[in-house]
């Protein structure tokens, strides 16, 4: 028997389990359900394995949530390409599932003489790129469109189309128009081994084995052992660089109007400062390279080190509440460009190696893998129109359109830091795709990701989701006696 | 929904009731008390100790029942819960989001009454992880209100306030002993019976001069807590295991409507609401009372500002509060960090005795000092003041009609 149904208990989706897939994805980060969604909207029979409890339970759960222009990058790389085709699939089917994209604008800011003299390159690059109304603009119009920043500010690129987004609610969505469209979705299936057998890939995995023609590797943090556990030579090695952020509390939004971000070295963009969809200002990243894979911890010396560079920038943060610290780990590699290999012969596709953009280029990730795949698969099918779709339409979180709260007929609001009522908690734990673990309840609805984190809120939680309250919180060994 | 009110109240806790309370009581009638939860009551409803009650009811009450007693003596046709207030605009339009949609309300008078909350782990900048299981204190008793399941047997507890000791009181209902309190000052900072009554009572060890320095993952799931390092003073570092961690006390206002607003409304310290000796904000149509003011006081301390601010606003109303001529914002200097009132209304001629509640955010010995125009005018006895602890001082205030500054200082002893 191939594939070992344990949807029971695992909970995973109700699509039918099947002898054979077309595809099976292996990781459901915000790369692999926006492969999911392209694959399956052609029609293909789609399975995606995950080792974690839910979506984007690692890399993809801590990045900056911007959807970039690519306005700043290598000409010519793949990376670009990606870019530019997820920002435009993006703009093209936001509306349709009710996700946000708040176009605020990017403004790389010169603090220096220096940095002053690179401005026109900058815009030069975005040009090149073919990433429309890029300009540099002069003190006088920076002060004007930014009154808060701190005066040693001499001018800026200004990058019109960049804008911010959901970054939880966009992946929910792509994996749920592919269940939508038939995929079948696998969690706490953590793959051990691939081995080709008559045409068929079979694949072992934590939660029994699979079937598939063709495998895509989205495996993000783990993508390199992923190959090697197919006997493939990955070509890369994930070193993940991980970036710690500090998110301020809402009265803190308004201090700036577009993304401020600094003129890059050659290690690193430096920090930037956002606004988020959910009304909150954002402060980060650190670039910080490590082994490990699977922790994301912060650290103090460093979080007040970028607090300390953000309040240069921008002197109005100092005395606000911070809401919330975290750290994302991004899968960077040796290279500079994403590693996308289509290998025909193998039936196999790889996606790695992508690193802090993956939110942008994601459905143009999705494309690419859909469209190699179709290719591989023998019949080179483009996706329908978007009319003849099914689309899920999310629930909105982002303060720039209308949210439950302001409903008439609302529930109670149980959380008072995101205004956050129980239908919408109620609703997260139903459906196509329900959260499965704490982290996937506070994604979908920000519950307990406010001012408080959880002083408010967390009676409600364990009330409603009392299964997920403790579900990963299995404990160590503990001495019984204090000291 | 009355969307005009004479005195719209933001906050059902100990301080907004008792002003609702108070303003019926001086004719007051067209008042509308907004609470965003299901019951008004605020945090007390939560707290199921008999702690409370004794300095105004004479006698001990547990949480509920003081808030239930509170509740009672306001009308409840004016008491609007499951209601919240999304943002106050510069002019004073509220809006608010209440069960049958938004509603913009244009209230005569409002009190800010919107109480405090805990600093969480984010806040306070902690290293490490971010498992599960990282609470405050208000998540646990909120946890504990649903039910006496926990989803941990062996918490560490951080800090050592008065609402550190009552949350080993609500592990003890759930039959968990915590590891251990731990505290980075060389003392406890609640009074003392709590210490006491921990070490005889509550088998919970405290760590003194002990910091947090990170919380840990284990090896293989960083959503599972392993452990705590700490550090203790002259004794290094070690990891403590641990399935939880309870950050308690560090209370906050819970000031972010007021971010909108311009920001000579606020204390710089506290930056919550800054009032005057008369509960006023620098806009004349402002009040608040309460431990928005500041962190943090007891349920009936809060209740009896409530109930003072209740009486400024209805003096004001009747039109026996004259709005001052100016007024004069009050700095706190060197240990000193938060006072209230944090401004003086100057009326015509000497204001009278008036009452500080100062905060200090240090332990220091010697003497408050006021001064005016840089003039020392009034120097304290000597004492040992220490951090979170209301310290009161009474004082007659000169004419302070051409006066320019009013400071409050310390001027320490030299060390003996």
């Amino acid at each position: 028997m191939l594939s070992a149904d344990r949807s029971a208990s695992t909970g995973n989706s109700a699509a039918p389990d099947r002898a054979s897939y077309d595809v099976a994805i292996i990781g459901s980060g915000v790369v692999g359900c926006a492969i999911a969604r392209s694959f399956a909207i052609r029609g293909w029979s789609t399975l995606i394995l995950d080792k974690g409890g839910d979506i984007i339970e690692g890399a993809s759960k801590g990045n900056s949530a911007l959807l970039h222009t690519g306005f700043d990058e290598p000409t010519g790389s793949l990376e670009l390409e990606m870019i530019k085709l997820g920002f435009s699939t993006y703009e093209r089917i936001h509306e349709r599932m009710n996700l946000p994209l708040v176009r605020t604008g990017a403004l790389v800011v010169a603090w220096d003489e220096e940095q002053l003299e690179k401005l026109p390159a900058i815009a030069a690059l975005a040009a090149e790129n073919g990433v429309p109304n890029v300009y540099v603009i002069d003190r006088a119009e920076l002060r004007r469109r930014e009154p808060h920043l701190a005066d040693g500010a001499l001018g800026a690129v200004a990058v019109d189309d960049e804008g911010i987004i959901d970054p939880w609610s966009a992946p929910l969505g792509y994996m749920r128009q592919a269940l939508m469209h038939g995929a079948r979705y696998v969690t706490r299936a953590e793959v051990s081994n691939f081995e080709r057998v008559n045409d068929q890939w079979r694949i072992r995995s934590s939660a029994g084995t699979f079937a598939a023609s063709l495998v895509v590797n989205a495996a993000g943090l783990f993508g390199d052992h992923v190959e090697r556990m197919a006997g493939r030579d990955p070509g890369f090695t994930i070193r993940p660089r991980k970036g710690q952020f500090v998110v301020y509390d809402k009265p803190a939004h308004d201090l700036v109007n577009a993304i401020i971000l600094r003129v890059p070295t050659h290690r690193t963009k430096g920090v930037l400062l956002s606004r988020t969809v959910y009304g909150n200002l954002l402060l980060g990243p650190t670039a910080d390279d490590q082994d490990d894979r699977v922790h994301a911890n912060v650290d103090q010396a460093s979080l007040k080190r970028i607090i300390g560079e953000g309040e240069a920038m921008l002197p109005g943060l100092v005395g606000q509440t911070v809401t919330a610290t975290f750290a994302g780990l991004r899968p960077a590699t040796e290279h500079r460009d994403f590693q996308l290999k289509a290998d025909a012969g193998m039936h196999w596709i790889t996606v790695g190696g992508i690193r802090s953009t993956g939110l942008s280029a994601s459905l143009g990730l999705g494309e690419w893998a859909a469209t190699e795949g179709s290719k591989i698969l023998g019949d080179p099918r483009a996706a329908p129109a978007d009319d003849d779709l099914d689309w899920p339409v999310m629930n909105n979180l982002a303060a720039s359109r209308p949210r439950p709260y302001q409903s008439e007929g609302r529930s109670p609001i149980v959380c008072h830091c995101e205004w956050v009522t129980e239908n919408e908690i109620v609703e997260a734990l139903e459906g196509d795709l329900p959260a499965r673990t704490l982290g996937g309840l506070k994604r979908r609805t920000r519950v307990m990701m406010g001012r408080c984190q959880g002083f408010g809120c967390s009676g409600a939680v364990k009330r409603l989701a009392p299964h997920l309250v403790g579900l990963d919180t299995v404990a160590p060994s503990l001495p019984e006696a204090a000291e | 929904m009355n969307l005009e009110p004479d005195v719209l109240i933001v906050g059902g806790g100990p301080a907004g009731l008792s002003a609702a309370r108070v303003l019926a009581q001086r004719g007051i009638s067209d008042v509308l008390v907004i609470d965003r939860e299901t019951e008004a009551g605020g945090i007390p409803r939560y707290c199921a100790h008999p702690t409370f009650g004794l300095t105004d009811y004479f006698r001990p009450m547990t949480g509920p029942s003081y808030a239930a007693k509170l509740r009672a003596a306001v009308d409840p046709a004016l008491i609007a819960s499951n209601t919240t207030v999304t943002a106050i605009s510069p002019d004073l339009e509220v809006r608010a989001s209440t069960l049958s949609g938004e509603r913009m309300l244009r209230p005569k008078r409002i009190l800010l009454a919107m109480g405090i909350r805990e600093t969480p782990r984010s806040a306070r900048l902690i290293s490490g992880d971010r498992p599960a299981n990282i609470l405050t204190t208000g998540a646990l008793q909120r946890m504990m209100a649903e039910g006496h399941t926990l989803p941990f047997k062996r918490p560490i507890i951080i800090g050592t306030e008065l609402v550190s000791f009552s949350s080993i009181m609500t592990l003890r209902d759930a039959k968990v002993r915590a590891v251990a309190m731990i505290e980075p000052g060389e003392r406890i900072i609640a009074r003392r019976p709590s210490d006491v009554l921990t070490s005889l009572f509550l088998g919970t060890p405290v760590w003194l001069k002990t910091q947090l320095i990170s919380i840990n993952a284990t090896p293989d799931n960083a959503s599972v807590l392993a452990s705590v390092t700490i550090e203790t003073e002259g004794q290094g570092r070690r990891d403590v295991p641990c399935d939880a961690v309870i950050f308690t006390g560090s209370f906050v206002p819970e000031a972010s409507l007021m971010g909108a607003m311009p920001a000579q409304l606020r204390d710089p310290g506290t930056r919550g609401p800054a009032v005057d000796q008369h509960w006023r904000l620098p806009d004349p149509r402002l009040y608040a009372a309460g431990n928005v003011l500041r962190a943090v006081e007891t349920a009936a301390w809060a209740a009896r500002e409530g109930a003072a601010a209740g009486n400024a606003i209805a003096d004001d109303l009747i039109g026996l509060q004259q709005v001052a001529d100016r007024s004069i914002r009050i700095s706190c200097t060197g240990p000193v960090t938060s006072l209230v009132p944090a401004i003086i209304a100057v009326p015509g001629g000497a204001p009278g005795p008036l009452q500080m509640a100062v905060r200090m955010g240090r332990r220091a010995r010697g003497s408050f000092t006021l001064a005016v125009d840089g003039k020392v005018i009034w120097k304290s006895r000597p004492l040992d003041a220490l951090p979170h602890r209301r310290i009161r001082l009474t004082r007659d205030l000169p004419d302070l009609t051409h006066a320019s500054s009013v400071e409050i200082g310390f001027e320490e002893s030299p060390a003996s």
